[in-house]
């Protein structure tokens, strides 16, 4: 990640970023993958043999996590703006924070679907039951991407690198970080009313 | 990620300049192995796409003996197959082996990234005016996380069980059961390995494609301005994008089948009449998935090929192509239509029949822009000034081969015929023919043509000649006859047909076909001798031997890291001014201002004087 020599984007005053650019057309390939997860999951579910059972509760406590999480990214990056290096720090830790706690949140629920007898795979395991963990793994394995990208930006942010004239980086993150919590936004709803 | 390299647009004099003093001392791993300049990328895929061609060539060339002579002993081949020739006779499970490496490799590992990868990487910033890639280093990985899918797909070749062996379209069952075939066991593992490695490959090619086509066009190269090579890997890139994660999605549920006891693929089978635990699952599932890739990757086969050749047309009958917007205007219509013709290849799983129709209906519309095209490639060579280079000839081949296929897929697409001609000799004799063939065509125009700025050197005319007039007629040897076959009746994928009484008068026709596989193949050599004997001893090269306009005939002979050793060259004119009425020579480069040629200069074109 070298950033050496790189004019600041506030230079960059027509057009995107090529960086800002390339980080949207992953955001696209990433929807493209859950657009098909989603529509395999609703056309599976139309065939009928589908097991129907109550979403763990601690889904919506995990929704609210990672909304917050949300909040803190862009109050970092408020206060990356603003130049305000205490908050911004205090911020970035807080969003790595929440969106742990998010991922410890959703391995209890993977815990509460196993009490209830469903199962990944394996003898007795229903498409409806794997469907639940898929979508729940592959984003759980993006927000660890994510969570990676917090930590360079916190780990920068603490060596004084990121501050009003070096926006970049926390701009990426806070794009991905905010589609991360969209997705699940997404993947939320979607199960709640395909239930 | 470093992003040294993007600022090169900005301050374009004072970067440069920068730049050299940073790339003074590199050493060969940071030139030529792990090198994130766009050029030498793309020679690596070149490479890498010539290597796997003449691997996938041979794999056909093996069963094309076996259907060709089912009856011979085939001993010769035990020094190279070992335990797999059984007294004298092909495994038959190696035979399904062969065709789906065969069509794996083809598809993905030349065709998409052998083909996109090469001209993706070395054109668009040469075309377009750029330093380099948008992100030199995520072409990097691009390229090396490829390279790693290659290992792991060469050497499924040689382990015990044999490659995947389930077709190129891994169907499940069949490819999520190991218990089901040999080639479903430690292979199809690593096939599913090697692919996700794959389409990571490609979409970190893609992002970086259309990044900088969209962002890294010098001054005055408009959307409007930019060759047709430059359309085409952007849509192909497009394409990619949008399908490949498709793919992976599906890639992913079919892994967990086969390692996780998940049944999203399986449910109420027996084997050997033992039932498995697996219910509730959909094999249909997995091919709409897999096809909602697979058909816009049949595009992103053939849309780089249909940029190169439009070029290279235009460049060689000395004529601006016919209809550029057109042109545009069709490549957008197929890349759209992709997307919403997928079921076509699947009309006998039984889906609903209006269903069906509606898919007929779409698919049939491809033929519109599809027609565009080929009549301006031929309204193009209409009447030019034709100079018939190798190059030119596989042009004019890609198009001969990309009707002929092309006619045969209007049959295929309407679902009553479907019904009789799916999964028979007719469907492979139409793909190859329009995408399999044709795209090669498109490579090889390709190769011939960039080859001066690639290597410094020209590649040999009277080489070309022949191996162009051989592999021409050996494709049409090979292909036609397979249409008859396939009306016929005959099934893809059959290991032999001695056994049925209805197709026993055709093994002579086989005989004929593989005699022509065979043939073609060795021609094939002449290619790679060409090829590899020029880049050391080729007739040196000029900067701009074909007299083209595009802007990767303004850099010197062999352009260093940063492609211009000055400023980026402004653009004042789209890329197809040659033959111009009234212009000194006749071809007008894309740089020259058209205050400098008055003589030439169209009514609406005198604003810009």
């Amino acid at each position: 990640m070298v950033m050496a020599n790189f004019p600041i984007e506030e230079d960059n005053d027509h057009g995107v970023h090529p960086l800002k650019f390339s980080l949207w057309l992953i955001i696209i390939s990433i929807i493209m993958m859950f657009a098909a997860f989603t529509s395999a999951y609703i056309v599976r579910r139309e065939e009928g043999n589908w097991l129907e059972f109550n979403l763990p509760g601690i889904l919506l406590v995990n929704t609210i996590v990672i909304i917050l999480s949300s909040v803190t990214m862009q109050l970092a990056h408020n206060s990356a703006k603003e130049n305000n290096v205490g908050r911004l720090k205090l911020m970035l830790f807080l969003t790595l924070g929440l969106g742990i706690a998010f991922l410890v949140g959703q391995w209890y629920g993977w815990a509460d679907l196993v009490q209830h007898n469903i199962y990944f795979g394996g003898t007795g395991s229903n498409p409806a039951g794997s469907f639940l963990y898929v979508l729940t793994g592959v984003h759980g394995f993006h927000l660890i991407t994510g969570l990676i990208f917090v930590a360079i930006v916190l780990s920068s942010s603490l060596k004084y690198r990121v501050h009003s004239k070096k926006m970049l980086r926390i701009q990426l993150c806070t794009v991905y970080w905010h589609f991360l919590g969209g997705l699940w936004l997404y993947l939320y709803v979607f199960l709640r009313l395909n239930h | 990620m470093s992003s040294t390299d993007i600022s090169m647009t900005r301050d374009v004099h004072h970067v440069h300049e920068e730049h050299d003093e940073h790339h003074h001392d590199q050493n060969f791993f940071e030139k030529y192995i792990f090198s994130l300049d766009h050029k030498v990328i793309a020679k690596q895929y070149l490479f890498m796409g010539i290597f796997w061609a003449f691997v996938g060539g041979f794999l056909s060339i093996l069963f094309r003996l076996q259907l060709g002579w089912p009856e011979a002993t085939f001993t010769f081949l035990e020094p190279i197959l070992g335990g797999w020739i059984e007294n004298g006779k092909l495994n038959p499970e190696f035979y399904l082996a062969l065709v789906t490496m065969h069509g794996t490799i083809m598809v993905f590992f030349v065709l998409t990234a052998g083909l996109s990868g090469t001209f993706s990487n070395f054109l668009i910033p040469l075309q377009i005016g750029a330093r380099d890639m948008a992100s030199g280093f995520m072409n990097m990985l691009s390229f090396w996380v490829f390279f790693i899918a290659s290992v792991i797909m060469f050497w499924s070749l040689f382990i015990e069980t044999g490659p995947a062996a389930g077709g190129w379209t891994v169907y499940p069952p069949l490819s999520a059961l190991p218990e089901a075939i040999q080639g479903s066991g430690d292979g199809m593992t690593m096939w599913l390995i090697s692919m996700a490695l794959f389409i990571v490959s490609q979409l970190l090619g893609g992002v970086n494609y259309i990044t900088t086509v969209i962002n890294l066009r010098t001054k005055g190269m408009s959307m409007t301005k930019i060759p047709l090579t430059i359309w085409a890997f952007l849509l192909t890139a497009v394409l990619g994008l949008l399908a490949f994660p498709v793919l992976l999605s599906a890639a992913l549920l079919l892994i967990f089948d086969r390692s996780f006891g998940t049944s999203f693929f399986l449910s109420d089978i027996y084997i050997a009449g033992q039932a498995l635990s697996n219910t509730g699952g959909s094999a249909i599932l997995f091919q709409h998935l897999f096809w909602f890739l697979g058909h816009p990757e049949v595009y992103i086969v053939i849309l780089p090929a249909m940029g190169l050749v439009s070029e290279v047309i235009a460049t060689n009958a000395r004529k601006p192509i016919f209809g550029y917007r057109a042109m545009i205007g069709s490549m957008v219509g197929i890349a759209v239509l992709s997307f919403v013709v997928w079921a076509h290849h699947m009309f006998v799983t039984g889906m609903n029949p209006f269903l069906g129709s509606v898919f007929m209906f779409l698919t049939l519309i491809i033929a519109v822009p599809s027609a565009v095209k080929v009549f301006n490639w031929i309204a193009t060579i209409w009447r030019g000034n034709v100079r018939f280079t190798a190059a030119m000839l596989f042009a004019i081949g890609f198009v001969s081969l990309f009707i002929s296929g092309g006619l045969t897929g209007i049959i295929l697409g309407n679902s009553a015929l479907d019904i009789q001609l799916h999964d028979t000799y007719f469907v492979v004799a139409h793909f190859h023919l329009v995408m399999g063939a044709a795209a090669f065509f498109g490579m090889f125009c390709g190769v011939y043509h960039w080859y001066p700025k690639m290597f410094g050197r020209m590649m040999d005319e009277k080489l070309g000649y022949i191996h162009f007039w051989l592999t021409f007629i050996a494709v049409y040897l090979v292909f036609m006859p397979m249409h008859y076959i396939g009306i016929a009746g005959f099934p893809r994928r059959y290991y032999n047909w001695t056994g049925f009484e209805t197709f026993n008068i055709f093994t002579d026709l086989n005989t004929f076909i593989s005699l022509a596989a065979i043939f073609g193949f060795v021609a094939q050599f002449i290619f790679l001798f060409n090829f590899v004997y020029s880049i050391f001893r080729g007739r040196r090269a000029t900067e701009n031997p074909w007299h083209s306009n595009t802007l990767e005939w303004t850099t010197p002979v062999l352009p260093g890291h940063g492609n211009w050793p000055g400023e980026i060259p402004a653009v004042y004119r789209w890329p197809y001014d040659y033959s111009k009425p009234g212009a000194a020579e006749d071809y007008i480069p894309q740089t020259v201002p058209f205050s400098q040629t008055q003589s030439s200069n169209l009514p609406n074109e005198k604003d810009f004087e």
